[in-house]
């Protein structure tokens, strides 16, 4: 079983957590999400031209950028919490220029070396899956897609095509940390989606509430929580450990729980 | 002979990439929307009614064709320090006599077209130096549809008139704050907003660059100059020029002009990039000369960028060539050798700005003055009953701040 099987395998729907690598204290920002209950990690690396994200990933990667974060420091952030948490699944996320810079065998074969599960590229499509798509899944590492409001039953197969871990159902059409989608409509591109594939969804965008990400819960396999941890970051710098430890207890415990008050 | 024969003119491949060059690289969001685009631009392209659309806006409302003038003096002037016999003929396109100054508006008279046809009812675009920005507010006030343009704030305090007319032509402007506060976040920007407004939203980008098909059709919008220029020459002095010269920022005024050209191996073809203080310094924007290829904005090409791949400030003295990337069918004419891209420094090209004015009576566009401030150099590899063509893109009342400035004068 992968890592990913076992995060998605515990009878409850997972929490998928991101934050932004360089970025305050970003081990303790990481063991604060594990403690908390994640069950996913999704690890940011930092990128000058973010835009696919609104102001609080951007500027979060600007300060990490300002802090002197190298794509090394990331991969380093990895391993090293990958010694300190053998099981839980981390994902790097980010922007297509940095991964393929020095070829995108080199990405693959170190974030392997890392311990890295999965990776999402933003700015890679299916049609540019050539650029680094081979490359992770050679090294043992899942590509994982967005599926998006806008991805139609025609493109669908193509988006599944070639990826893995699971796939991340981008709730709105826009950037990271802004309006939040109507529920009834994330039901049913949940139901639509998982006709067409054995991966687990996972819902994220504009998701910052426990009261949000149950709701969630109750439809998808996962809940994707970014923008509203990273902006503990921006308000408590490296005092940002505590605060991200309560909120991230306070969001696993309504998406473990959603399906239990349900049935309730 | 049934084979087709080698072609520089038959970029970009079915999946948008020229070589290596190109490209979709945008978000799962904005992919249904570019294959749509792309869908649409055939058939447009294909519809007689379309062209011929096109074709009467840019007589009757840019004033095409314009002219080829031979500039005599400037000619003259460049032969006085070369060998007996070295020389050649300087003729320049006078894309700088459009309606609103500069190649821009052709491009926005085509994608607003497109955008009518596609049934957008919102239009968005970004601007360095205000010249796009005015060009798309133009047409959108020409066809009636609302329009915001996305400027960095650095840009919009450096560019005021050009602000101040798109607000009389109607565009609503927004300063971008993130990053550098230039054209490069602007471009992130209106992307930003693209994404989010997918459904009513036509992104109208003003150089010929981003994801498939926006190289393509930009460049097939201005290959009105090459064409244009292409039948004034024949029929002016019956041959084709030795040279065609052309400044480039993100590409668009530069691959109109060569395009047409591509296949005729006696035409040499020059880009000129942006030196900024010099290439040897990190105050350029030069990305052939001083960058290397990835991915930004949509494509795949050569970018000013550090050993991580992160995207690194560009500069130059002239804000519309102020970009760290630059349009990827240039990176793959550079490559295939058949473009030669040289770089100029913001001295050379107030330089050749004053000297263009106080010898031809024509104040050129910054841009543009790139492009004439390596006349000195290329004229003398050519014969005097040689010619080499060059694109005056733009013209420069927009920068009279800028090289007052430069110049040390107060105005
Ligand atoms: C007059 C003029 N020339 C050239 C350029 C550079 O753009 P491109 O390389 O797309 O022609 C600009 C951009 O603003 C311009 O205003």
């Amino acid at each position: 079983m992968t890592r990913f099987e076992k995060a998605f395998g515990k009878g409850h729907p997972a929490l998928v957590c991101f934050i932004t690598a360089g970025d305050g204290d970003t081990a303790a920002n990481l063991d604060a999400l594990v403690e908390g209950g994640a069950d996913v990690i999704e690890l940011g690396m930092p990128f000058t031209d973010p835009m696919a994200d609104g102001p609080a990933i951007q500027a979060a990667d600007l300060r990490a950028l300002a802090k002197g974060t190298k794509t090394a420091d990331v991969l380093r952030l990895a391993r090293e919490f990958r010694e300190r948490h053998p099981d839980i699944p981390l994902v790097l996320m980010g922007y297509a220029n940095p991964m393929i810079r020095r070829g995108p065998e080199w990405f693959a074969a170190e974030s392997a070396r890392a311990g890295v599960d999965g990776v999402i590229c933003v700015d890679i499509p299916p049609e540019e899956d050539a650029a680094l798509g081979p490359a992770l899944r050679d090294a043992g590492i899942a590509p994982i897609r967005l599926a998006t409001p806008t991805t139609d039953a025609k493109r669908l197969p193509a988006v599944l095509e070639g990826s893995g871990g699971f796939l991340y159902y981008v709730s709105v059409a826009g950037i990271t940390g802004m309006q939040q989608a109507a529920i009834d409509s994330v039901d049913q591109a949940v139901s639509r989606l998982k006709a067409a594939t054995d991966l687990p969804v996972a819902v994220g965008f504009g998701v910052r509430t426990p009261e949000q990400a149950r709701d969630i819960a109750r439809v998808a396999d996962g809940v994707v929580v970014g923008s509203a941890l990273v902006k503990l970051v921006e308000e408590h710098g490296d005092d940002a450990p505590a605060a991200i430890r309560n909120l991230t207890a306070s969001l696993a415990e309504a998406v473990h729980n959603a399906r239990k008050e349900t049935a309730a | 002979m049934t084979e087709k024969r080698n072609s520089f003119r038959n970029q970009p491949d079915e999946s948008g990439h020229f070589g290596d060059f190109g490209g979709r690289y945008v978000s799962e969001t904005l992919m249904p929307l570019i294959l749509d685009l792309e869908q649409e631009y055939r058939k447009a392209k294909a519809d007689p009614a379309f062209q011929q659309e096109f074709e009467d806006l840019l007589e009757h409302f840019v004033g095409r064709p314009s002219p080829l003038y031979y500039a005599e003096r400037l000619t003259e002037t460049l032969r006085e320090s070369l060998p007996a016999g070295k020389g050649a003929q300087i003729w320049f396109k006078r894309e700088e006599l459009n309606h609103t100054g500069a190649h821009k508006i052709n491009n926005c008279i085509g994608q607003i077209l497109l955008a009518i046809r596609m049934g957008k009812t919102r239009i968005i675009a970004e601007t360095g130096a205000g010249q796009h920005g005015v060009a798309t507010a133009t047409v959108c006030a020409r066809f009636g549809l609302p329009c915001v343009i996305y400027m960095g704030a650095t840009d919009v305090k450096r560019q005021q008139p050009n602000v101040f007319r798109m607000k009389l032509l109607g565009a609503e402007v927004v300063p971008v704050e993130s990053g550098a506060k230039t054209l490069k976040d602007a471009m992130n920007e209106a992307l930003r907003d693209w994404v989010a407004n997918v459904h009513d939203t036509f992104y109208i980008i003003g150089t010929a660059a981003g994801p498939h098909p926006y190289p393509e059709l930009v460049r097939d919008f201005q290959s009105v100059i090459g064409r244009e220029a292409r039948e004034q020459m024949l029929s002016r002095t019956g041959k084709l020029p030795d040279c065609a010269v052309a400044a480039v920022g993100g590409g668009s005024n530069a691959i109109g002009l060569f395009h047409p050209f591509l296949d005729d191996p006696g035409v040499q073809m020059v880009g000129i990039e942006a030196a900024g203080h010099g290439i040897d310094t990190d105050k350029h924007a030069a990305s052939l000369t001083g960058g290397a290829p990835g991915v930004l904005h949509g494509n795949k090409t050569y970018l000013l960028q550090d050993e991580d791949g992160q995207i690194t400030e560009a500069h130059s003295i002239s804000a519309g060539l102020d970009y760290p990337g630059i349009g990827p069918e240039h990176s793959w004419l550079h490559e295939s050798g058949r473009v030669r891209y040289l770089p100029i420094t913001d001295q050379e090209a107030l330089e050749a700005f004053q000297l263009c004015c106080s010898l031809e009576g024509i104040i050129p566009a910054l841009e543009s003055a790139h492009a004439l401030a390596a006349l000195p150099r290329l004229s003398g590899e050519y014969d005097r009953d040689q010619i080499i063509l060059v694109n005056v893109s733009g013209r420069g009342d927009k920068d009279i701040f800028t090289v007052a400035e430069a110049l040390g004068a107060k105005l």
